[in-house]
């Protein structure tokens, strides 16, 4: 740790958190749990619901942080959407009720390590990224409608609008893969 | 202290809303679709037209035996109606009625947090579907899912339409900065609006997830008792719902051409009554939509007239700056 970290750590109290540090901890431990259960439970849809759950934790520590129109779009997209779209699938597939056996995959380990590398990638990157950043959470939000759109469309505009070409890139691709079939019929 | 309080008293208020508008829409329900249908509907209980028989359903639905399948995923199956019903209390809280304070809690992105509320309320209807081990519940719960889908992104996009109007996202902020021509400018996203929030609810004449004559209620069949009736209970809290929300995002909610001040809030319940009324008169007058023509109307219909509404906006407010 630089200076500069130990500095900032100092004057933001590492070793005596407020409260809303404590409860974004706790809720981080249960999103943690939930996502665990996810993975690891053998009946299909309880995994979907699990989901729900974790899905959820997260929008709550983005309240915690303030940012509330991200906690929200998180609700919207994730939950109200992503884990609907998932239902709706392992319902087509009738999903049985209770334990399925086959619920597991050969590709157990590498999964594990692919997830422990992506893991320790992002982790690495945001402490690098934000280490002696902290967020003041008494002043005014910081992550308000106002100051996220602010932010986003000026100075994070490159991204944002490569990333909208990329979803418009996956949109067009999942319309080209589902027509091809049809002619084959 | 007094901080304190007003949380409290302001909870309590909207607690007390959530209790009473939707059991005021469901009785209101009833007489209406027994005058319109030209039927006569429970006239005895209470005296006078019959008003006690609300009451008297909630006696008879507390009274059922709370009966869960063998063969269902019980604890899921139990917690579904709650599912359903809580989204709606905590999108009441922040729907503003009245200038000024009056609203539950004020919220930044407040279309964000109601739109993404009201979609976990859907997952209950899901829950059920799933859990219920029966054929024509899954069936239901399919049809939900399948028309959530395609009437969430219109609802969405109508939606921001004003938002991009009023230049923020906060429901008072939007309702402050509405003026009357408003209306014809936002008519067609307010037609939108409505349309895609009537699917949302699974009203008639968009109720092929429930449609009782051929699926025995959907995802609802294996219910009884209490449970049922939240499940029915949510229905109404979604209408008060959509009709606030059409109300605050379209309808100039508290403002109107007299008596704004100090009665803005009458406006605002008026305005939800008529659309409450709407809501009912389409059970009792359009025949249910095939599944085939729900999502046809909303990918064919609805989203382009919602991206066309959105580019009205864009341009109108460019020009007027």
């Amino acid at each position: 740790m630089t200076g500069s970290a130990m500095l900032a750590a100092q004057a933001n109290g590492f070793l005596s958190p407020s409260g809303v540090e404590i409860a974004f901890l706790l809720v981080g431990i249960a999103t943690l749990g939930a996502a665990v259960v996810t993975v690891t439970t053998k009946q299909l849809v309880h995994a979907a619901l699990w989901l729900v759950l974790a899905l959820g934790g997260l929008a709550v520590e983005y309240l915690l942080l303030t940012a509330e129109f991200i906690a929200w779009v998180q609700v919207l997209i994730y939950v109200g959407s992503v884990v609907v779209l998932l239902l709706f699938g392992l319902m087509l597939t009738k999903a049985p009720i209770g334990r399925s056996p086959d619920a597991d995959s050969a590709n157990r380990w590498p999964a594990i390590g692919v997830a422990v590398a992506a893991a320790a990638a992002l982790v690495w990157v945001v402490v690098d990224a934000f280490r002696t950043t902290w967020i003041d959470l008494r002043g005014a939000p910081q992550g308000s409608t106002k100051v996220s759109g602010e932010i986003l469309f000026r100075h994070w505009v490159l991204p944002f609008e490569a990333l909208s070409v990329l979803l418009l890139a996956a949109l067009v691709g999942a319309i080209v893969l589902s027509r091809r079939k049809k002619e084959e019929r | 202290m007094s901080d304190i309080l007003d949380v409290v008293l302001r909870l309590a208020a909207v607690f007390a809303v959530f209790l009473v508008l939707p059991l005021a829409i469901g009785q209101t329900e009833h007489k209406v679709m027994a005058h319109m249908q030209g039927r006569l509907g429970p006239m005895y209980a209470g005296g006078f037209h019959g008003w006690a028989q609300l009451v008297a359903d909630g006696v008879k639905f507390a009274q059922k035996e709370d009966v869960v399948p063998a063969g269902a995923d019980r604890r899921i199956f139990q917690l579904a109606p709650a599912v359903a019903l809580l989204p709606y209390l905590l999108v009441l809280v922040a729907i503003p009625i009245g200038p000024g304070n009056a609203v539950g809690q004020f919220i930044d992105a407040g279309i964000f947090f109601v739109l993404a509320v009201m979609g976990v309320g859907v997952l209950g209807s899901l829950m059920a579907g799933w859990a219920s081990a029966n054929k024509f519940s899954l069936l239901g719960g399919l049809r939900t899912a399948a028309q959530l889908m395609a009437y969430e992104l219109p609802m969405l996009l109508a939606a921001a339409s004003v938002a991009m109007a009023a230049g923020t996202v906060s429901l008072p902020g939007i309702v402050d900065a509405f003026h009357w021509w408003w209306v014809p400018w936002q008519i067609v996203g307010a037609l939108v609006f409505f349309t895609a929030g009537l699917a949302e609810l699974q009203r008639p004449p968009f109720d092929m997830p429930v449609a009782d004559s051929e699926i025995i209620f959907g995802a609802y069949t294996e219910y009884t008792g209490l449970r049922f009736a939240m499940f029915l209970l949510s229905e109404y809290a979604g209408i008060v719902v959509l009709c606030g929300l059409t109300t605050v995002l379209f309808l100039g909610g508290w403002h109107g051409p007299f008596g704004a001040d100090g009665l803005g809030w009458l406006w605002t319940l008026l305005k939800t009554a008529v659309l409450a009324f709407v809501v009912i008169w389409l059970r009792v007058t359009y025949p249910r939509l095939r599944e085939d023509q729900l999502q046809k109307l909303a990918w064919t219909v609805l989203i382009p007239l919602a991206l066309a509404q959105i580019a009205l906006t864009g341009v109108v407010k460019v020009v007027t700056q």
